[in-house]
């Protein structure tokens, strides 16, 4: 006999209002954020496009000249980009070395007391605001650099790289730290009893067993190098130049993009359309490397 | 001779006495069972046996073991060094997530055999020490985790062996095994005993009647009762070895 759904003994009102509204719910949650990805990237590209019919794509990633606000006005990417990955590649010799050794310490080495001092430090040192990382870049690195290299300027990728590098320690290290210790201790356990040393066991072991997770965190702190902005407006300058010249000062795309937001360029001009064009190459730029780090955790993921 | 002379040990881990006054001779190229309840000290003495304990925080250490005449818990011993003369096979295989081949070179890399001729050598004659030769030659570069869990194991016992160790110890080694790999370990085992002296802590009865010349019986950190297998088993002395190897409480 078929009962109503109002008198049923293995239904009510309650359950099935739960089970059909929840879901919708938490639907509409996370489909915020796909929304405002969807927005972000739907203005990129629309200003971008009205960028692109004044100036050729092949003018802007081929020029050699950025100079958007000063006739005769020119609009060359590759400074800027030059720029980006000057800073980028100095903060990632920084915090490559540094923080895969204090991953390797935290996770081989050190006992739970020292864990217990060190780790806050690295996660204040990750909550840092990146302005005081630029202020300390500028008036600790500089004038560092500044006795110690004669003709290094006060402004200069060096100092805004180095203070980048400081900033990605921690996600380095961190995210490292987590990748190695989740290897399990009968891994360790295997090597130490053929009468391996601590650092054998960590190099040659453990660090290959963790190496989909340690390389997506150089991937991960390798893409917010690249998209940090604080930093390098206030220490690497404001001067867009094709230079492999650490001590000079440059313009990166993201400090570009602060100078014309904060200026009083007029809204459609072709300055106000470049600071699109150059939001764009940067998002597809950090949304490859994003997509790297993912398919190198696929690809080297390790099965213990 | 007696190749380990365990001394008057006792261990702690932090306020925990986990050991109380061992005092043991176990004799070269035999096979030397640790029987007893969990809980009852088996794992512990065995891994004091190549200092695997010096990895628990908060171990202390009271007495000695004597290995070939040479004090293992002296100052000036290396760890590195005790643990190259004395292997252990865990309960659980567990290979590097790396080929077959690349598991077995570990060891003798790692303790500085360079040529490559060489390495090919103690790969295939310690494969074929842990019976394991036959099933895999023709993958030696394939993933070691693609065996199966017996195959794992017995891997586990050639990389142990390849670097001609004196004396192997076992920590249950076939507890997560089926029967048909635990009968080919076994007799793997009783094969090796021509070249090494063996430990094994098993909660396998059967298996240490099986396969062991001697057996200790531990309870509560203490030795109970040490002698040949067949008398253990048979005739034991004390009343709680009886009760024990009976099956009146485990």
């Amino acid at each position: 006999m078929k009962q109503p759904l109002s008198n049923h003994p293995f239904n009510n009102r309650k359950l099935r209002i739960a089970e059909y509204t929840m879901p919708v719910l938490l639907f509409l949650c996370a489909f915020i954020s796909v929304l405002t990805t969807i927005g972000i990237v739907y203005t990129l590209f629309s200003e971008s496009i009205s960028f692109f019919k004044e100036i050729s794509m092949s003018e802007f990633f081929t020029g050699t000249k950025w100079a958007p606000l000063i006739a005769p006005t020119s609009f060359g990417v590759l400074p800027l980009l030059m720029g980006t990955f000057l800073v980028t590649i100095i903060a990632m010799l920084i915090a490559l070395p540094i923080g895969l050794a204090s991953a390797i310490y935290l996770s081989e080495y050190a006992s739970a007391r020292v864990k217990k001092v060190v780790k806050p430090v690295l996660e204040v040192l990750a909550g840092v605001p990146t302005i005081v990382y630029g202020y300390f870049a500028l008036s600790f690195i500089s004038p560092i650099l500044q006795t110690l290299i004669p003709g290094a300027g006060l402004f200069s990728a060096l100092s805004a790289g180095i203070a980048v590098g400081v900033m990605i320690i921690p996600m380095i290290s961190s995210l490292s730290e987590d990748a190695m210790r989740a290897v399990p201790k009968s891994l360790r356990y295997g090597a130490y009893a053929l009468g391996a040393t601590r650092l054998e066991v960590a190099l040659q072991v453990v660090l290959p067993a963790a190496l989909s997770g340690v390389i997506s965190s150089f991937v991960l702190a390798f893409s917010r190098a690249i998209g940090e902005t604080m930093i390098v407006t206030i220490a690497a300058g404001a001067t867009p130049q094709m230079t492999g010249n650490p001590l000079n000062s440059i313009q990166t795309m993201t400090s570009y993009i602060v100078q014309v937001s904060l200026g009083d360029t007029p809204h459609g001009s072709l300055a106000y359309g470049s600071i699109f064009a150059v939001g764009l190459t940067l998002f597809v730029i950090t949304f490859f490397l994003n997509i790297l780090a993912s398919a190198i955790a696929k690809r080297f993921r390790e099965a213990y | 001779m007696n190749v380990i002379q365990i001394d008057k040990l006792s261990v702690y881990y932090g306020d925990q006495q986990a050991l109380n006054n061992i005092n043991l001779g176990i004799p070269e190229k035999s096979i030397t069972a640790l029987i007893g309840p969990s809980g009852c000290g088996k794992s512990t003495l065995l891994r004091s046996i190549n200092r695997m304990n010096d990895q628990v925080p908060l171990m202390k250490v009271k007495g000695d073991i004597v290995i070939s005449g040479v004090s293992i818990y002296g100052k000036e011993v290396r760890t590195e060094m005790l643990r190259k003369r004395v292997g252990m096979v865990f309960q659980l295989p567990n290979p590097f997530p790396s080929s077959i081949y690349d598991n077995i070179a570990y060891g003798p890399r790692l303790h500085g055999t360079r040529k490559k001729k060489e390495i090919d050598e103690i790969v295939e004659t310690s494969l074929r020490a842990a019976a394991v030769w036959d099933e895999v030659k023709d993958n030696l570069k394939q993933n070691s985790l693609s065996l199966s869990g017996g195959q794992q194991q017995r891997l586990c016992i050639a990389r142990a062996l390849a670097v001609n160790p004196d004396i192997l110890l076992m920590d249950e080694s076939t507890a997560a095994l089926d029967p048909l790999s635990t009968q080919k370990i076994e007799e793997l085992i009783k094969d090796l005993k021509k070249e090494y002296t063996i430990v094994m802590v098993t909660h396998n009865l059967a298996q240490a009647a099986r396969v062991s010349d001697q057996t200790t019986f531990l309870l509560d950190g203490e030795v109970i009762e040490f002698a040949p297998t067949v008398d253990l088993f048979s005739t034991p002395v004390d009343q709680r070895t009886g009760n024990y190897v009976m099956g009146r409480f485990g």
